[in-house]
């Protein structure tokens, strides 16, 4: 006999908004998270432990972008500054007034809120391309502001030394998180405490009224839906998320410096193209973006770099082609496959799971 | 009977063309009004007032009571008023069960004792809304009850309208009858004392119109929901509605029994858009007849029995 996963059929209305939908989802889901902690320090090698950590962070930061932008439909060019006012206020907190690392992550995440929700007030008013200028305003407004701390940071450049998160319960525990190893495993908990509160929100009232308004917002506010604040609400919570991933993209280079560029226009467009890449509104499609962005680039210098010897040129010229093929990405993605690469996973799920009854 | 909803003097203006000019009219509790005129009369511009989504330049409107000029557009379903649209606006890629249950949004609240009032109820209501963003990344006991208990409620709804069978589809995905079925859905999840439906049945073919007519009266006879429609498919209006408000230019031509709007000159006259004491003439010396619409509402006149003549 064949048994396939074919349909569901639940029980109680409780069971039917369970987020993975079968027992069958929920068992690879955890899984998966299980055999990464295992696996990924055990088998990979050190430098491929911080290209995970790296993945990790992009996997946070792009989760709380789609809140807003893949979700609630509104967008911001601003996340890359949120996610610094998150480090940065972390890192002074931390240098100035010694303040742990690990409780500086939630208080820079709520200051990157609070921006959000000031950031998010034109949202009122503006849409689409305005909104986008807006929100890229304030990167910029953010950004200057970065450069030009050291008042703050009280040392001669706007960088902040940054120091090691350090988890301290007197008698149970004390551990500094300073190797990649460390980091993967407090990146982990991070990424996949995110991930799950943001498939919770999503399935609740909040994340209903979120896609309400994207979809169509007079309609939603006739049905009830108080669109500005829910908007407001959208910006925070994404800045609150965005923050965190600042504060740990800080702890990663918890054996040097982080300085402004790091939380520049850049951060903010890669986030937004792995955000459109993985595929708008949804939650996997987070991750699947975040992770085939942050790896693409990774293998691709490796691989250029290997033609040093023989063609010279394409080694040098690394940076500009990366960013044409990124472009080149982004619009492909954008023709062909406007719900990213999750959409191309559940076409071949789709077809896997009706296989062999129907192709 | 006082009124329900009263409108008066409504004035509406785009520029230079008035899309509602001094419209006034009563609405009783327990009725289904039909308003009716020829395309670009101003129905739908009227209802969108009522639902502020425009704000009249003047006049007044009162519902139970309340001054809907100072009612937000959000809180309108609080107020007891909920909507459906001519051009479907559905949420498209959500399924069937998340549009309905957005109907049910405003009632979903986090209220911590709801026995409470006064003050101590809106310090509760405001801290249940505090909380509610963290709850729900937990989704833990208040937070699944509440969903659980709300998805149930969609199902009556979803029964009442015979949507089972899609419930999981996207409405995008659905045809459109069944998209201007779920529009109703929607608007009936909230409750509401007042239901304003623009062209319900608009582009449905006969069998499909016939549900949508059984679903309108149910809803109120049944649940008691005053009901406003604006309906361009004549049988229908003439069947459902004791009152009907003839609108033509923005400017109200009657209010009146089925009966009454179907003797009145004016009206004909309006949907012919000429004098029809003329066209009349001229079909009788020519035997053709005038304008589509007009010959339309004309034989729809006198074909269909209105509500009363049936009772
Ligand atoms: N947003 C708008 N901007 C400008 N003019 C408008 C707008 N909405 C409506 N109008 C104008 O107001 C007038 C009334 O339009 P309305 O949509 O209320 O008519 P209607 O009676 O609903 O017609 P139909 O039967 O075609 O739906 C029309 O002349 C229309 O062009
Ligand atoms: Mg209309």
């Amino acid at each position: 006999m064949i048994v396939t996963r074919t349909g569901q059929f639940k029980k109680s209305y409780a069971a039917d908004a369970a987020i993975q939908r079968t027992n069958l989802q929920r068992i690879a889901f955890w899984g998966f998270v299980v055999a990464m902690f295992v696996l990924v320090p055990r088998v990979l090698s050190t430098v491929w432990i911080n290209n995970v950590n790296q993945v990790l962070i992009a996997v946070v930061g792009v989760t709380g972008l789609n809140i807003l932008l893949g979700y609630t439909g509104q967008i911001s060019i601003g996340h890359g500054a949120f996610a610094g006012v998150g480090a940065f206020t972390m890192a002074v907190l931390n240098n100035r007034w010694h303040v742990p690392m690990l409780v500086g992550l939630p208080i820079g995440a709520a200051m990157a809120a609070l921006l959000g929700l000031a950031v998010g007030i034109p949202s009122l008013r503006v849409k689409g391309l305005y909104l986008a200028v807006a929100t890229l305003a304030s990167q910029e407004i953010l950004s200057w502001f970065f450069e030009h701390m050291e008042w703050l940071t009280k040392q001669k450049t706007s960088s902040v030394d940054v120091r090691a998160a350090w988890l301290h319960i007197p008698g149970i525990l004390n551990h500094k998180f300073k190797t990649d190893t460390d980091l993967f495993y407090l990146f982990g908990v991070i990424a996949v405490v995110t991930v799950l509160a943001t498939e919770n929100l999503m399935r609740s009232r909040i994340g209903r009224a979120f896609v309400a308004i994207r979809d169509r917002e007079i309609a939603a506010e006739i049905a009830g839906v108080n669109a500005f604040s829910y908007k407001l609400l959208a910006f925070t919570i994404s800045a609150f998320i965005a923050g965190i991933a600042g504060g740990m993209q800080a702890l990663l280079f918890s054996r040097a410096q982080i300085t402004p560029s790091q939380f520049d226009i850049n951060l903010s467009i890669n986030w937004l193209a792995m955000n459109i890449i993985g595929g708008l509104g949804s939650v996997p499609g987070a991750i699947y973006g975040a992770t085939f962005l942050v790896l693409l680039p990774i293998e691709l210098r490796n691989w250029i770099t290997s033609f040093r010897g023989s063609y010279r040129w394409l080694a040098d010229h690394y940076s500009q082609i990366q960013d044409v093929l990124f472009g080149l990405i982004i619009i492909g993605f954008l023709i062909f496959e406007p719900d990213g690469l999750n959409a191309i996973w559940l076409r071949i799920r789709r077809f896997f799971t009706h296989w062999p009854f129907a192709a | 009977m006082d009124a329900q909803l009263s409108i008066s003097k409504l004035t509406l203006a785009f520029g230079a063309v008035r899309a509602l000019d001094g419209v006034s009219l009563d609405v009783a509790p327990g009725s289904i009004h039909a308003i009716i005129g020829p395309n670009g009369a101003g129905k739908t511009s009227l209802l969108n007032c009522i639902s502020r989504v425009y704000q009249p330049s003047n006049g007044a409107m009162r519902f139970e009571g309340h001054d809907l000029s100072r009612v937000a557009r959000h809180n309108l379903v609080r107020t007891g008023i909920a909507r459906t649209f001519q051009n479907i606006a559905l949420f498209k890629a959500m399924s069937v069960l998340d549009n309905v249950l957005i109907g049910q949004h405003s009632r979903m609240g986090l209220h911590p004792l709801p026995g409470a009032s006064g003050l101590g109820r809106r310090l509760l209501d405001a801290a249940g809304a505090a909380v509610e963003p963290l709850a729900s990344c937990l989704y833990f006991g208040p937070i699944r009850a509440r969903e659980a208990a709300h998805r149930a409620e969609v199902e009556d709804v979803l029964e009442f309208l015979e949507l089972q069978q899609v419930r999981r589809r996207p409405v995008g995905e659905l045809a459109y009858g069944m998209q201007k079925r779920v529009d109703l859905a929607r608007a009936l999840a909230a409750r509401p004392r007042l239901l304003l439906l623009d062209e319900p049945m608009a582009g449905m073919n006969a069998g499909e119109k016939e549900e949508m007519v059984r679903f309108i009266r149910e809803t109120n006879r049944e649940r008691g929901v005053t009901t406003v429609l604006i309906e361009h498919d004549m049988g229908v209006v003439m069947g459902l509605s004791e009152q009907i408000t003839v609108l033509d230019f923005g400017r109200k031509i009657m209010t009146g029994t089925p009966a009454e709007v179907r003797v009145n000159p004016r009206v004909i006259e309006a949907y012919l858009g000429e004098d029809v004491t003329r066209v009349q003439e001229e079909e009788a010396a020519a035997g053709v007849s005038a304008t589509e619409s007009g010959a339309e509402f004309l034989t729809a006149f006198e074909a269909v029995p209105s509500a009363e003549e049936r009772e």
